[in-house]
């Protein structure tokens, strides 16, 4: 078992541009190339380009693939067209979140499943466990492929100018395979920002070509290379949980807010279905803590770990936090207790390192793009 | 990444000017501001208190982190740079120059405080 850093196929690209690198999930990823506020502020307002290789591709095929991962995971799956995408969970028998999963249906029989890479081996020995007795294989295709993220407004424009595919019929949460700047890949209208934007999957080996063909078609547009800090900034503003931080085996997806996701409607049994009936009844009751978005008064950023207070009690806990670029102030997401989560509630404040900073409860996100 | 030839270096990358009239400046290192990344929130001495070479004196909070600001010399603060509480952009901008921290009339100065040379190959 090495222990050195993975390095994706665009690695030597990254240190060309002089990327600061960091240990993310065992790979080295590039943290910034230059000002994170200015890798922000671009995705916000033209465009970014990031290399997500990181993540971790799975397939499943064959007859029962369907079958199968609606058995092992919590959302609809045999009811995603072809061609589409769903956002969804996979759960312990007892409701924890395992992962956090974005499942592409290629074809009628074909799925590919993005894990965190944090959780892709996770994912990949549960898929696995989960499959005896369906007729359908999961294949680990980690090293299959690069990705490539193009976000912000500006990247349907970019993208066009690379592609013959039908970008303009092509919806949010939609993925088709097609061949940009002259290789094949899946382009999807996915991300994680907050902005329209598109991820590319397409063979290591095409990797460079496409990066730098983007580079390129983005030029004129104010298009730059975004690493990983830009990207944590940018979900948290748009509301979106991080595993690890929002979301854990310790949680459920309505612990989360997100019992949205859940399809008790769908047939069959799946893993973790009983527990989330239970855990679906409690947050309709008595939900216990709350996510909600905290916004700084003043000038320090809460971090991970840190309690809010209120009336000098602990009444919850930060799980994400950051200087907001757009809105120019701390921001942070944070499990409160129900008393103190409904937006506007007065007296709470976070304990930064002693000091008891007050902070305003919002509703998530803080950040919603114009359509 | 050149650090200026007159200024002496503590390893904590923090740099001292000479002094003038008992007085010296200091301030953070490029290599220093780089490592944070942008630098969003800091907190100095106030002015009046006394600092001690290499104690923790104030913060400085970047997007993914905060870290502790060493003074590198002892002495009483006389001025603190409100540009840069204001703006810690400049921390980024100008480490050497308008992103100074404090100014601290220096009681002791350590021994060990590295040259220029020094400094850039300790910070490699």
């Amino acid at each position: 078992m090495s222990t050195s850093p993975r390095r994706t196929a665009l690695d030597a690209l990254h240190r060309s541009l002089g990327a600061t690198m960091t240990d993310f999930a065992g790979w080295d990823m590039p943290l910034r190339y230059g000002s994170e506020r200015d890798e922000h502020n671009a995705v916000r307002t033209r465009a970014g380009l990031f290399d997500l290789s990181h993540m971790g591709e799975i397939t499943v095929t064959g007859a029962q693939a369907a079958d199968l991962l609606d058995h092992a995971l919590v959302g609809n799956i045999g009811g995603v067209g072809v061609g589409r995408a769903r956002y969804t969970m996979i759960c312990r028998e007892d409701g924890g979140i395992l992962d956090d999963l974005i499942v592409y249906r290629l074809q009628e029989r074909e799925y590919m499943v993005v894990a965190n890479a944090s959780n892709a081996q996770v994912v990949l020995d549960a898929l696995t466990e989960r499959a005896a007795g369906f007729d359908a294989e999961v294949r680990d295709d980690r090293d299959a492929y690069a990705l490539i993220a193009v976000q912000g407004p500006e990247s349907p424009g970019i993208l066009k100018s690379l592609t013959d595919a039908d970008l303009d019929g092509l919806k949010y949460y939609a993925g088709l395979p097609g061949t940009v700047a002259g290789v094949p890949a899946l382009i999807a209208r996915t991300g994680y920002t907050g902005e329209d934007g598109f991820e590319l999957f397409t063979a290591p080996e095409h990797a460079e070509t496409l990066w730098k063909a983007l580079t390129a078609a983005g030029e004129g547009v104010g298009l730059i290379p975004c690493g990983l800090a830009c990207r944590d900034t940018l979900r948290l503003e748009a509301g979106m949980p991080l595993y690890g931080h929002e979301l854990t085996t310790e949680l459920t997806p309505f612990d989360a807010g997100l019992g949205r996701v859940v399809k008790f409607e769908k047939a069959g049994d799946f893993v973790g279905r009983a527990a989330l009936e239970a855990a679906a009844e409690r947050a309709e009751s008595a939900p216990p803590r709350k996510l909600v978005g905290l916004v700084a008064e003043g000038r320090r950023v809460p971090r991970a770990g840190m309690a809010v207070v209120a009336g000098g009690e602990v009444v919850g806990e930060v799980t994400s936090g950051a200087p907001s670029p757009t809105l120019g102030k701390p921001i942070a997401m944070a499990y409160v207790d129900a008393a103190h989560a409904a937006p506007g509630t007065p007296g709470v404040g976070v304990d930064i390192r002693g000091t008891h900073e007050p902070y305003e409860v919002v509703a998530l996100p803080f950040y919603k793009r114009r359509k | 990444m050149s650090n200026p030839q007159q200024l002496r270096y503590s390893k904590e990358h923090e740099w001292l000017s000479p002094a003038e009239d008992g007085v010296s400046t200091v301030g953070i290192t490029e290599h220093a501001a780089n490592a944070l990344g942008d630098v969003v929130y800091v907190q100095l001495p106030e002015v009046g208190s006394t600092v001690t070479a290499g104690e923790t004196c104030g913060e400085l909070e970047s997007t993914k982190s905060v870290s502790d600001l060493y003074s590198p010399v002892s002495g009483e603060v006389v001025e603190a740079n409100q540009a840069v509480v204001d703006d810690p952009a400049l921390v980024n901008t100008a480490p050497f120059e308008g992103g100074w921290l404090f100014k601290v009339r220096v009681t002791e100065e350590p021994a060990d405080l590295l040259s220029a040379d020094e400094y850039t190959e300790y910070a490699g």
